[in-house]
């Protein structure tokens, strides 16, 4: 299928071009050519800016591709990449989620209530990502039924979600101390962590719901032309919908893994997560207009933005410089994908 | 003028062949204070195309959206194959044989070919209690629904941005062609296209009714509408006002009737 779109695209191109210029130089073609490139850059925009950062890590730091720093660099993506599918969903649909990262804030918190009354992990689990889910679905209802910009409402969930956490927590971190949850954040099998095991599998799953469900067709369509899908019945209102749900769930299962890692439910702001996950989406060519998306490049975004903290990390260069190094790679991704067609 | 042309005995909207298709009686729906539509009397047989013509704001949208769901009459009866029906929503039309081909606003750009024609009627297979789309099925049934237009053949796996205005139309109308549809509905076909697309997506119609597909067709074009129409139905202000067989009428009898220089059908209509 990639195939037929690619060749599509190039004739599709070439022959729009032709139309426009009259009298045909033979410069014409090589140009076009190298637009081409560019707009394929476009959407490998998240592999290629990985691969060049590696190559450039490596060489300035034999240890960045260390066994050792690949499984750490994997563990410190998991959260990241949880986050980042459930925001692909929702910029499929040309929403957006700024509240996820509160929203797993919430849902740590819940986490640790639920744990600390002496419930149990799976409970204590299964509270969070229904915590993470009510949260979704609020965001879903006003998006869609009450038809308010989800700029608006995920960035109105985003203070409540945060003031709800610190309400529930008195503003206290709830130390965790479970086995089982220790071995999510430290276990491994080869060089893969259980969390990024868990990230991954979530990737599987979601990409199998993207493109080989009705409901992923259904997704792509809200967002590609809503009033089109509407015409033909679909019910684009639950769509809206259901896809904050999905990046609820996510979030409350990415919290799951935050206090494995953290080893307490904190009612802290975690904004990083927030503009990490969009910057992963936009680094993984999902088109912020909607209807065109994958789950692999915003799961290669997700690895590049870690890799990239990580590697500044690894050379020394002093933290401050690190949201700074992130705006510029996604602004330059944004950039790039203004070749996307 | 008004002389010559014959004005039938029964007026067409009272003379309903016992197997119409399609019979609207009486529809009227208002929104607010505007009434878009008072009291319109049409019907459709089977294996014909049947025009609605009228300026714009005569009200022929409004009517048709009221057939295929989208609105909901305040007033009046629409039977369909012989049935009294109550649509509430377009996928009621839609499961009842009522395919509708919008004027622009029908397709996903961002989809193939073929997921567009099945979408929302994918075809999904079950692995256990999971539902996964049968991709192979539908890419082999969209090429065999789209290899029969007379339009330039889009390749189904291409994504309907690279296509043109024509095959985007040939597309809409193979989609509420392809499935078990009993009247397909074209709101102005052929307004976006050029000369050669509109006569490509002309034969395409007059095909789909050589197949024995029932099609109400809205169109400005009244050349268009003498070729192709078996029955011609005139709206203004909201109001049917007349209706004709084609082959006994003209193109200047239907200005006249639109423009409203020539009194309609109706009893009490102030001409």
């Amino acid at each position: 299928m990639t195939e037929t779109s690619t060749r599509e695209t190039a004739s599709g191109g070439s022959t729009s071009r032709g139309a426009g210029a009259a009298p045909h130089t033979p410069a014409r073609p090589s140009r076009a050519a190298g637009l081409r490139d560019l707009s394929n850059w476009a959407d490998w925009a998240a592999l290629v800016g990985l691969i060049v950062l590696v190559v450039i890590f490596q060489s300035l730091n034999s240890t960045f591709l260390s066994p050792g720093n690949i499984q750490s660099m994997l563990v410190a993506s998991a959260i990241l990449i949880v986050l980042a599918i459930g925001q692909t969903f929702v910029v499929a649909t040309a929403g957006i989620d700024l509240s996820v990262a509160s929203t797993m804030t919430l849902a740590a918190v819940v986490f640790g209530m639920v744990f600390t009354a002496g419930h149990g992990l799976p409970l204590s689990m299964a509270a969070a990502v229904v915590a993470g889910a009510m949260v979704g679905l609020v965001n879903g209802l006003l998006v869609a039924r009450g038809r308010i910009t989800d700029f608006i409402v995920t960035l109105g969930t985003l203070s409540a979600a945060s003031g709800l956490a610190l309400i529930l927590s008195d503003g206290k971190p709830a130390t965790i101390i479970s086995a089982p949850l220790l071995k999510l954040s430290t276990g491994s099998i080869g060089i893969f962590g259980y969390s990024v095991i868990v990230a991954l599998v979530i990737a599987l799953i979601a990409h199998i719901v993207l493109f080989r469900t009705r409901f992923g067709t259904h997704v792509l369509a809200t967002g590609g032309n809503a009033e089109a899908a509407n015409a033909t019945g679909v019910r684009t209102k639950r769509v809206k919908t259901w896809v904050y749900v999905i990046s609820g769930v996510l979030a409350g299962i990415g919290s799951i893994l935050l206090v494995a890692r953290v080893g307490a439910a904190e009612p802290a702001a975690n904004t990083a997560f927030l503009l990490n996950s969009v910057a992963a989406v936009v680094l993984g060519g999902v088109s912020l207009f909607g209807g065109r998306a994958t789950i692999i490049g915003p799961v290669i975004g997700a690895l590049l933005l870690t890799a990239l903290v990580n590697g500044l990390t690894l050379l020394g260069v002093s933290q401050f410089y690190q949201p700074l190094s992130v705006g510029i790679v996604v602004v330059l991704a944004a950039f790039l994908t203004r070749f996307q067609k | 003028m008004t002389e010559t042309t014959p004005t039938p005995t029964i007026p067409l909207w009272q003379d309903v062949p016992s197997d119409a298709l399609l019979d609207v009686r009486g529809v009227s729906l208002a929104f607010g204070q505007v009434r878009a539509l008072r009291d319109v009397s049409m019907h459709a047989r089977r294996g014909e195309v049947t025009a609605i013509v009228g300026d714009n704001g005569a009200g022929k949208s409004t009517l048709i959206r009221c057939i295929s769901g989208i609105h909901k009459a305040d007033e009046g009866s629409i039977d369909f194959d012989g049935e009294r029906v109550h649509f509430r929503s377009p996928e009621e039309a839609r499961s009842a044989g009522i395919e509708t081909v919008h004027q622009n606003l029908a397709l996903v750009e961002d989809l193939t070919v073929w997921q567009n024609l099945f979408l929302n009627r994918e075809i999904v297979r079950g692995i256990g209690p999971v539902k996964l789309l049968d991709r192979g099925a539908m890419r082999k049934e969209a090429e065999r629904m789209v290899s029969s237009l007379a339009v330039n053949v889009p390749a189904v796996g291409a994504r309907v941005r690279r296509l043109s205005g024509g095959q985007r139309q040939a597309v809409s109308i193979c989609r509420a062609a392809g499935f078990t549809s009993k009247l397909i509905i074209m709101d102005e076909p052929t307004a976006a296209l050029g000369v050669q697309e509109t006569a490509r997506v002309e034969e395409l119609i007059q095909r789909l009714r050589d197949e024995g597909h029932a099609i109400v067709l809205i169109s400005h074009n009244f050349a268009q509408v003498l070729k192709l129409s078996d029955a011609v139905w005139v709206m203004r202000a909201g109001r049917c006002v007349a209706g004709r067989r084609t082959a006994e009428t003209d193109g200047d009898e239907i200005v006249a009737l639109i423009t409203g220089a020539r009194a309609g059908d109706l009893a009490d209509e102030p001409a």
